[in-house]
């Protein structure tokens, strides 16, 4: 943007857009000053207090990671294999269901029938809290679940790709698209079949598992605290990987330049597989994730989820892993301390606005198209 | 497919021979468009007395009603897809969000002001409130086209679903509900949704849509089909009256895509699809005919939603306008074969019928015949080791299987068919034949 005054205001001129949405961020911020200032002039202002706006912004946070790891995979096939991938979601659902059937067979072994356990209480009659899993408890089983969610959701997006996505790698992205909406349809409804279609509580509720943080009015729940390590700790891992590995460095440079990725020397076709269970796996990761923090399960889940997730891909440059990150965590806070000015029945609207605007004003991203993988 | 040979016209070129008589037939029907849809059905409606004949013919009628009404519905969003998608390339996959536009516009225009349930309306004429639907729709997709058709195509396909969603999210919304109560004193319903306006084909049978006082024109329907006659229940043969009027529409639809297709805008369309740059290097606004391409379609997709759903008694945003329904929409089109109009309405009705509808029947009529329990879950199917008890419990939960089979199908497509059933046929972009050479030596311009 323009460093000299005049430079600004031809700006403005050449993007009354970007100026239009500068003045109602501008606005909704001096808003929410007034508001925490419980100052009211006319339809500006009105009483909020810190704790509110601190436990908004909180799980906005932690959607946020959750919806950024997802991210991570669809960015990933959007840079080096060049389609939207519709399918992302129902990969969220596989990790989501999988994961839980493992975790559930470790925390109730022996207690509850293990038909009950793997198909995550879909048969027999077992509660939640029977089953007991929860990370203060059973922390082997949430954990060895989260595991088995990557591993297994990685195994089933290879396989997808095999099947569904190999054969048409050379064809155009719109045709790729649509493939993988057949692709998400047979995922999606191959769960509902096998687990059933309705939502049922996953987690068991346990005494204290509220951390309170005194001076911040923060009140952290254990579930909370498991997703921000994990998901924290997943996307470093990534980084490193991207950053110092060899597969990171040819990823990379798949993304940025097939065509002569490929002269260099890459194999392209291991790089994809790469992609697909790094993806695939961080995709199953964050939907164990999502459910644990909602603490209930459905078989279209992640599908429902997607948007939010494109939403957050698209925000932070669509191709860009730390853009997807970046833009998760705005999606979160944008999901979440929306219901400040607007009821809750639009915050998921106000997430997908905000997507919108994104790319009529900004195509590229907040990053301006810095395409790190 | 005998019947298509009927309709269709016989004159095969003499020099291909064909190889065998059901080669002919074949050929034949693929040459008339007609006959092709019509044979279609023909072999839909065989099917559907196969199943249902054991019960008597107001069943069969009445299934085949259920499949013509499916039929032709997906023909009618179909062709309005196409006109978007197969002409112009412009990927959306925001069509029940529009549909939702015009059928609640439809409602909310044409809903008496103080109701006896249910939000209160503006109490306007029915043809004000079909006009107002495709308008609402219209300008929505101008809105979202101004901006949006600049994107690159799967950009388009991100805020296009976007935009559907957040259409239902206000439909659902019941603050949302309130607002237009307090503000202009109408209601969309929330999450309970909306009872739509009387069906104006049910005045043509029924004094005031009322059961018991048939119109004179009813009085002879009845007498010739209904029940004392050929046992077909009055609802049914009313139903069969909106059939005609919906079979009116997508010959309409098929006459104005087709017209619209030939004309210089068509051409100019079909120039864009192939290629952009090309289209704007000789001159043409390429912006500007997206943007109107874009909004006809939409108000097409505004009337289709009006002609589907506001004849369903009761609309509601969230089973009825989630983003699944924009991808059936899809596979028809792909079915058929997008860019081509008979491909649409041909789609839309193998769609519905054999996709669709299809597998439910077939499910249904196999769990009758099985003799088991169906066991309550998956894992108790599994952990049975009987086959006879997974089957059962396979046919109860169809539903699922089914869209496992439509999943499959749109893969397999797009594998091998990319496009489409009548995907053979070249459209071209150009008014003339140009692999005739001209005769004379004369030349224009």
């Amino acid at each position: 943007m323009g460093t000299t005054e005049s430079s600004i205001v031809d700006s403005a001129r050449a993007r009354p857009g970007l100026l239009l949405v500068a003045l109602l961020g501008g606005l909704l911020l001096v808003d929410l000053a007034a508001k925490l200032a419980g100052l009211s002039v006319g339809p500006v202002g009105g009483a909020l207090s810190a704790d509110r706006l601190g436990s908004n912004l909180w799980n906005g946070v932690v959607i946020g990671l959750v919806v950024g790891l997802a991210g991570i995979g669809l960015s990933m096939t959007y840079s080096i294999l060049s389609f939207a991938n519709f399918s992302h979601g129902d990969l969220l659902s596989t990790g989501a269901f999988t994961g839980w059937g493992v975790a559930f067979l470790i925390a109730g072994f022996g207690d509850v029938p293990v038909r009950a356990l793997l198909s995550v209480r879909d048969a027999g009659s077992a509660s939640a809290g029977e089953v007991g899993a929860h990370i203060l408890s059973t922390p082997v089983a949430v954990l060895a679940g989260l595991v088995a969610a990557f591993a297994i959701t990685a195994a089933v997006a290879l396989a997808l790709d095999r099947a569904f996505y190999k054969p048409m790698r050379d064809r155009d992205g719109i045709s790729i698209l649509i493939a993988s909406i057949g692709a998400a349809l047979v995922v999606r409804y191959a769960i509902q079949f096998v687990y059933g279609s309705d939502r049922r509580g996953v987690t068991a509720s346990v005494d204290a598992s509220n951390l309170a943080f005194g001076p911040l009015g923060l009140s952290v729940n254990a579930h909370e605290l498991t997703i921000v390590v994990a998901a924290i700790g997943l996307m470093l891992a990534m980084h490193f990987m991207l950053q110092r590995t060899k597969l990171g460095t040819a990823m990379r440079a798949m993304a940025d330049n097939k065509d002569l990725a490929l002269v260099t020397g890459i194999p392209a076709e291991r790089v994809v597989t790469a992609t697909w269970i790094i993806g695939g796996g961080l995709a199953g990761a964050s939907g164990y994730l999502y459910v644990l923090l909602r603490g209930t399960i459905q078989f279209d889940f992640g599908w429902l989820l997607l948007l939010l997730i494109f939403a957050a891909v698209i925000l932070g440059g669509i191709g860009s892993v730390y853009g997807a990150i970046a833009g998760g965590l705005v999606i979160g806070i944008v999901f979440t301390t929306s219901t400040i000015w607007i009821p809750s029945d639009f915050n998921e609207a106000a997430a997908f606005a905000v997507m919108i605007t994104m790319l009529l004003l900004r195509p590229e991203g907040l990053f301006g198209g810095v395409s790190t993988a | 497919m005998t019947d298509a040979s009927s309709s269709g016209d016989r004159d095969a070129p003499a020099d291909e021979r064909p190889e065998s008589a059901t080669a002919a037939l074949l050929d034949a029907a693929k040459r008339s468009d007609l006959g092709l849809v019509l044979g279609t059905l023909l072999v839909v409606y065989l099917a559907a007395t196969v199943l249902t004949f054991a019960d008597g013919l107001n069943s069969v009628v009445g299934l085949m009603r259920t499949l013509t009404f499916l039929g032709l519905v997906y023909a009618l969003a179909a062709l309005a897809l196409n006109l978007q998608w197969g002409y112009a390339g412009l990927f959306n996959i925001g069509v029940a969000g529009f549909m939702a536009l015009g059928v609640y516009t439809m409602g909310i225009v044409v809903r008496s002001p103080d109701p006896a349930f249910g939000p209160p309306g503006f109490g306007l004429p029915l043809p004000v409130g079909i006009a107002a639907g495709m308008l609402v729709a219209a300008v929505v997709g101008l809105l979202a086209a101004l901006p949006a058709l600049r994107l690159k195509a799967d950009y388009l396909a991100i805020v296009t679903l976007g935009i559907s969603e957040i259409v239902r999210l206000f439909l659902q919304s019941s603050a949302f509900d309130t607002f237009l109560r307090d503000s202009l004193g109408v209601g969309t319903g929330g999450g309970r949704g909306m009872g739509m306006p009387r069906n104006p084909v049910r005045d043509l049978f029924l004094v005031d849509g009322q059961a018991g006082t048939p119109t004179a024109f009813g009085e002879l329907v009845f007498g010739v089909f209904g029940e004392d006659a050929l046992g077909v229940s009055n609802s049914i043969l009313i139903d069969w009256g909106y059939i005609a009027v919906l079979a009116a529409f997508v010959i309409a639809f098929y006459v104005l895509l087709e017209r619209l297709g030939r004309s210089p805008f068509g051409r100019t369309l079909k120039a864009i699809r192939e290629d952009e740059l090309v289209a704007d290097s000789l001159g043409k606004n390429v912006d500007l005919i997206k943007v109107k391409v874009f909004v006809i379609g939409c108000a097409l997709m505004g009337l289709v939603g009006i002609l589907w759903f506001g004849s369903q008694g009761n609309v509601s945003p969230t089973p009825q306008f989630m983003p699944l329904l924009t991808f059936y929409v899809f596979i028809a089109v792909i079915i058929g074969g997008s860019g081509s109009n008979t491909g649409s309405v041909l789609g839309g009705i193998v769609f519905a019928t054999v996709l669709f509808e299809g597998p439910r029947r077939v499910g249904a009529s196999v769990r009758d015949v099985i003799d088991a329990e169906t066991p309550p879950s998956f894992a108790d199917a599994v952990a049975a080791l009987d086959p006879t008890a997974f089957l059962a419990f396979a046919t109860d939960n169809v539903a699922p299987l089914q869209f496992i089979l439509l999943g499959l199908i749109l893969v397999f497509i797009m594998h091998r068919r990319p496009d489409g059933i009548l995907g053979d046929r070249i459209e071209t972009a150009a008014a003339v034949d140009l692999s005739e050479r001209p005769s004379g030596g004369e030349t224009d311009e």
